[in-house]
């Protein structure tokens, strides 16, 4: 791979937020652009160049019969394949009708719902297509992307670390807010790269960038038990931006009745 | 050293701005988040009054017992090894213009005082000395801990109440601070009873309003230090540990703590003697300039164990086994002493309260038969 990359933004079932993290790298994106060829990004503008792409990154997850079918030719288009964000990489928060039935939802709401194409689970790209990095997040946050945009630049794999929120609330020198406020926080077993956000301000992580590498959830689950919440409680922390990743997923479930 | 002599309470101030006038940035105790945490000082009055912690497995409180003391509580989640081993900081950077230059990225020469320090923490500081001071366990020296060691001036604080989950009495490091420090103070009635620990120190002293101590202070101390050390509900019995240890790798415990450990690598934040690391370079966008950047990692990270295309400890019970084996037995062989200090914050600040006392009693209680 020599030359100037080709890269492309794709968004699938989303809110966008995680290409506005994109366009809201400012200075930085016009850097980016001087250094690769923004073929296809709908967010920022109109001109859509076909592939093939050095490398894809794709927003949202797969939600419709029309996506099954557009994520496959992305990936057949696209050297590198990056998922940003909890929707494109865990199923997002539209992930919460897995558990439910999707008709009753489509016959509530929609007036017509024969029009309604729409696919019973919101499922990660990762259930479809080999996924190549996984950017977590909701939404992404903007140093992992300047760090795997350099990593991309400079060709090689991309690094995004797998560890948990603690490492990076001890580093910054956070108080541990479960550990002094009996607060059910979620960083013990939530994947790093926000920054530590909500223990800098003394919350608690509701575990928006995604399960950790290799977190045991069952055990905080019997932890949150302890300090009082309710088994429908720790179903509804587990279960929410992220719910459908398999760590939370399996997590949650310990507690279902 | 010789006792120096008696300073009033009231009187702290004048050691405060003695070492400002010297140069110093201090830091001492302040309260943040529910604990206790070191931070910028620069009056005696910013000093929490009063608070005592109240420690246990997984659980860390504050409380005011409204007696005016200022050492009471023990200590929070933090040691001395922030102040030397970086949580997070740039080696060396790269830069690209036209050719090829490095730049080392030592640490400025900024003279720091830390008030509070206990004996655990200046014994946990003589355990890091091993592995970033040339010595005989080492033959390098890491200039960037090396500078900070050189600039570092420890006001120590003898303990004169221990935690539920301390432990140092049984590990031989407290609670009196042995060495290492350039004061000690130990909290009497209405003052301190003040000791010089190296020539810096006692220069310092110089300049302080003391009063001499008479032997009733010096008794009361002694004393008081002695009583925290009796107050130790736990204690870790080392006998023939690296054996025990080694012998009981495939223990059922292991399985046991693995059930119940999160993974989450609190432990060796808080450690005051954990030293792994991780070595990365953050490239600009241009690809210009890069920065090599070393921050904490732990043995808890799969990356930590990752060599070569596989994870060496894919399970949470290998990394915990990893950990604790290191922590009480294989450092005595690599540092030639034990890597716990017996300040039992790993205890305190452990999620899920795992107490590693506790997993290595369950092991010694029925080791595995040898074949």
């Amino acid at each position: 791979m020599t030359g100037r990359l080709r890269i492309a933004v794709h968004k699938f079932a989303s809110c966008d937020g995680c290409q506005i993290q994109f366009l809201n790298l400012e200075q930085d994106l016009l850097t980016l652009a001087s250094r690769a060829e923004i073929a296809h990004f709908a967010e920022a503008s109109s001109v859509m160049q076909p592939g093939p792409y050095d490398v894809s990154f794709v927003e949202g997850s797969i939600s419709t019969s029309a996506d099954l079918q557009r994520i496959q030719e992305i990936r057949a288009a696209s050297r590198l394949l990056i998922t940003i964000g909890a929707c494109a990489t865990a199923g997002g928060l539209q992930a919460l009708r897995n558990w439910k039935n999707h008709d009753e939802f489509v016959r509530a709401i929609y007036a017509r719902s024969e029009y309604i194409d729409s696919l019973a689970r919101s499922t990660p790209v990762s259930e479809h297509v080999k996924v190549d990095a996984e950017l977590w997040g909701c939404p992404i946050d903007q140093q992992q992307l300047k760090r795997v945009l350099s990593d991309v630049l400079a060709r090689i794999a991309p690094r995004i670390p797998g560890e948990s929120v603690c490492l990076e609330c001890k580093r910054a020198g956070h108080v541990c807010v479960l550990v002094a406020g009996d607060v059910p926080c979620l960083g013990p077993v939530t994947r790093t790269g926000c920054g530590a956000l909500c223990p800098r301000y003394e919350r608690d992580c509701y575990g928006c960038f995604g399960p950790q590498e290799d977190g045991n959830t069952r055990a905080l689950g019997r932890r949150f038990r302890e300090m009082g919440l309710s088994d429908a409680d720790i179903v509804r922390r587990l279960r929410f931006i992220n719910g459908w990743a398999p760590a939370f997923r399996a997590g949650a479930q310990v507690w279902e009745k | 050293m010789p006792v120096a002599g008696l300073l009033k309470r009231g009187q702290l101030d004048v050691l405060i701005q003695t070492l400002r006038a010297r140069g110093y940035r201090v830091v001492g105790p302040r309260v943040k988040g529910g604990a206790i945490v070191y931070d910028e000082v620069s009056r005696a009055d910013e000093l929490p009054v009063g608070l005592v912690s109240v420690q246990q497995p997984g659980r860390y409180r504050l409380e005011d017992s409204a007696n005016g003391r200022l050492f009471d509580y023990v200590h929070g989640p933090e040691s001395l090894k922030r102040f030397l081993f970086a949580p997070q900081e740039t080696l060396w950077t790269v830069a690209q213009n036209g050719e090829v230059s490095f730049k080392e990225t030592l640490p400025e020469q900024r003279p720091l005082a830390v008030i509070g320090a206990r004996a655990c923490d200046l014994a946990g500081m003589e355990v890091q000395d091993r592995t970033f001071l040339k010595s005989q366990y080492n033959d390098f020296s890491d200039p960037y801990y090396a500078t900070r060691r050189e600039n570092l001036f420890i006001v120590a604080v003898n303990c004169t109440r221990s935690a539920a989950t301390c432990f140092c009495a049984s590990m031989n490091t407290g609670p009196r601070a042995r060495e290492g420090y350039d004061i000690a103070l130990t909290e009497l009635e209405d003052s301190f009873l003040v000791e010089a620990g190296s020539a810096a120190g006692a220069a310092v002293l110089a300049e302080l309003p003391l009063q001499p101590a008479r032997e009733m202070e010096t008794t009361q101390a002694a004393q008081a230090i002695e009583a925290a050390a009796r107050s130790q509900t736990r204690r870790l019995d080392t006998t023939d540990i690296q054996a025990l240890l080694f012998n009981n790798l495939e223990h059922p415990r292991w399985d046991d703590v693995a059930e119940r450990c999160l993974s989450c690598a609190n432990c060796t934040m808080v450690c005051p003697t954990c030293f792994c690391h991780r070595e990365t370079d953050v490239a600009s966008l241009d690809g210009k300039q890069s920065e090599h950047q070393r921050q904490w990692d732990s043995c808890f990270t799969l990356e930590h164990s990752y060599i070569h295309g596989a994870q060496i400890r894919p399970q949470i019970r290998q990394r915990y086994r990893q950990w604790l084996t290191h922590k009480l037995a294989s450092w005595i062989e690599q540092f030639g002493v034990s890597g716990c200090v017996g300040c039992g914050r790993c205890i305190t600040w452990c999620p899920t309260g795992i107490d590693l006392i506790e997993e290595v009693n369950a092991i010694r209680a029925q080791p595995e038969a040898k074949t």
